[in-house]
């Protein structure tokens, strides 16, 4: 006597849309993203009627629907190995697994200073929810630690070929001349090992010298300028510390710097916070007047909603539709082949090129390092100079018991709430220190903006499934642009 | 892929993955498929087997088909998944065993 399983199917973990009339699924599990034909739709739209189905239940309901019973069976069979569809007998548990004690360090972020000529009132360093400890602690990075840092990342990056620092503060440019000596001597010790070396900072452009650009274009050093938008949202709350607004000494030094700065471009990144949310107008200021390559927009960083820079839902709504204005029309300038400067959808669409998919919601603590002027390390430069989040410090190197703390709470499978959530290989549960400041655990998924996430996921994949089927060629340069082929 | 056309790289990699399966075994997967089952014996229940040289590696067929039988029908007396403790999802992959004896896997108890 044979007996044989009866297997019961339901719609496998998938989100699915639809872009230009056509019908597509987002696989959660993998990241993968399919054009589903009528078949498929079939299939899933039974699955959603019943909830669950036999196999044989199935293949009758489809051959009952013109297909013969060989193809039936070999649709239900591509669809279950693809995991569109899967035997009620299998869960998927999702297990945080340990991350390897020896992941090559990729880059390091170099807080050269913990100092400012700035004091922006929303700044996470030094605003109401800050949870840095800087108190007793150096101010300025010294030589010896950053060439220390600089050893210390080729040493850890095992076989990469490329590493990178970010240099990044309080205000970077109040400790240049570390940057430029940095520069000149990590250029050589990289050589020295066959790696390349790549640089980047982050800065108020309030400092930026004649001197400081010619350095930074020799260099190749990538630089994004912390701006809010036009002077009245910039003076809004970047501001210095007499209330000064900060637009004025900054703008004429900005446009300096993206006329003479040749090797790589200059890009923007706004601090959204209450009253500062016209996100088109901050767009069309940014990347038209003032002649950014890129600009990128993140919600400021807060406690709570009682602070009276924070953002609340009304504001976080519109913010999204503002958003998915300028997505639109980003997706005009990619069909025309042409490539918009709205950093939010490139770098989302990067990732649906690849099918990233996120065990963490950053390289902090895996591929990158931030590091305090003491030499502390931390996951990265939002965790600097925190005592809390100390990873252990350049001389000694990574404590390896506490990183593996830090990512095992990070990891997206100990999130229970992103267990059932079609965005998590995007997302991922969200920023380490956003979570920590707002629910006081790096490890607690950012839960004030799921909805949010999952409605500008569902956006861009519309967007990538408009481009797969009008414009696919856009989609390959716009990958071989990013290094992903 | 008839069905779900890939257009990520993730999506590729998964084509390719399933392509792989069809293509390893040749001889179970001429077109149409036969009734009547292909094996060393006349019966798709041939048990455990050795080739020429008393190894597995010669066999005209997998040994991971005969396991599934001992898993199915529990005649064959030899070490397998333990699917009534610890493995209850062992064979759940496996809907054909003709077909799908690949999604077979290791357990390690």
């Amino acid at each position: 006597m044979t007996t044989t399983l009866t297997h019961r199917y339901r719609s496998g973990e998938l989100h699915e849309f639809r872009a230009q009339g056509a019908d597509f699924i987002y696989l959660v599990t993998a990241g993968a993203i399919f054009a589903a034909d009528d078949m498929t739709r079939k299939v899933l739209d039974l699955l959603a009627q019943h909830g669950e189905l036999d196999h044989d239940e199935l293949v009758r309901a489809l051959v009952a629907d013109g297909l013969s019973g060989m193809d039936a069976e070999e649709l239900v069979r591509e669809l279950r190995l693809a995991r569109a569809i899967q035997s009620t007998h299998i869960v998927h548990a999702l297990t945080p697994s340990a991350p390897p004690a020896d992941y090559p360090l990729q880059a390091l972020v170099l807080n050269v200073t913990n100092q400012c000529n700035l004091a922006c009132t929303y700044c996470y360093e030094f605003g109401a929810d800050k949870i840095a400890t800087p108190s007793g602690k150096p101010k300025y990075m010294s030589l010896e630690t950053a060439k220390s840092s600089v050893d210390f990342l080729l040493r850890s990056a095992a076989k990469r070929e490329a590493v990178h620092i970010t240099f990044f503060g309080g205000e970077t440019l109040m400790n240049f001349r570390l940057l430029r000596d940095v520069v000149i001597y990590a250029d050589e010790a990289a050589t020295a090992v066959g790696k390349r070396m790549t640089y980047s900072l982050t800065t108020n452009a309030t400092l930026l010298t004649d001197e400081i650009i010619t350095f930074l274009s020799d260099h190749a050093v990538g630089v994004t300028v912390s701006m809010d938008g036009p002077p009245e949202m910039q003076d809004a709350r970047r501001v210095y510390k007499n209330g000064k607004g900060s637009y004025a000494v900054m703008e004429p030094r900005l446009r300096k710097l993206i006329a003479g700065h040749k090797t790589r471009a200059v890009t923007a990144r706004v601090t959204l916070s209450a009253g500062v949310t016209d996100v088109q107008r901050i767009y069309r200021h940014l990347k038209h007047d003032i002649g950014f390559h890129e600009v990128g927009f993140a919600p400021v960083t807060t406690s709570g909603e009682e602070r009276d820079y924070s953002l609340n839902g009304d504001a976080m709504t519109g913010i999204l539709s503002d958003f998915e204005a300028l997505a639109d029309e980003w997706l005009d300038y990619a069909l025309q082949g042409k490539v918009h400067g709205f950093t939010n959808v490139s770098e989302t669409i990067t990732e649906l090129i690849a099918g990233t998919n996120k065990s963490h919601p950053c390289g902090a603590g895996l591929g990158l390092l931030g590091v305090s002027p003491s030499g502390d390390l931390a996951p990265c430069h939002r965790f600097t100079d925190a005592d809390t989040h100390t990873l252990g410090h350049i001389d000694t190197g990574l404590d390896q018991t506490k990183r593996e703390d830090f990512l095992t709470r990070g990891h997206v499978a100990s999130k229970y709430e992103c267990g059932s959530c079609w965005a998590r290989p995007m997302c991922a549960g969200g920023c380490h220190h956003e979570a920590f400041v707002r629910y006081g655990d790096t490890g607690h998924a950012n839960l004030h903006y799921c909805d949010w996430i999952r409605q500008w996921t569902d956006r861009c994949l519309q967007i990538y499934g408009v481009l797969a089927q009008r414009n696919p060629e856009f989609l390959n340069r716009f990958a071989e642009r990013k290094g992903l082929q | 892929m008839k069905h779900l056309k890939p257009i990520n790289a993730k999506a590729f990699k998964i084509e390719a993955d399933l392509a792989s399966m069809d293509e390893d075994v040749v001889a179970l997967q001429q077109a149409p498929r036969p009734h009547v089952p292909l094996g060393c014996s006349l019966s798709f229940s041939p048990g455990w087997e050795v080739d020429a040289t008393g190894g597995t590696a010669g066999l005209c067929q997998p040994a991971e088909r005969d396991i599934y039988d001992c898993y199915v029908t529990c005649f064959w007396p030899v070490q397998m998944a333990d699917h009534v403790n610890y493995s209850p999802d062992w064979a759940s992959n496996c809907a054909a065993a003709t077909k799908d004896w690949r999604s077979l896997d290791i357990v390690f108890p």
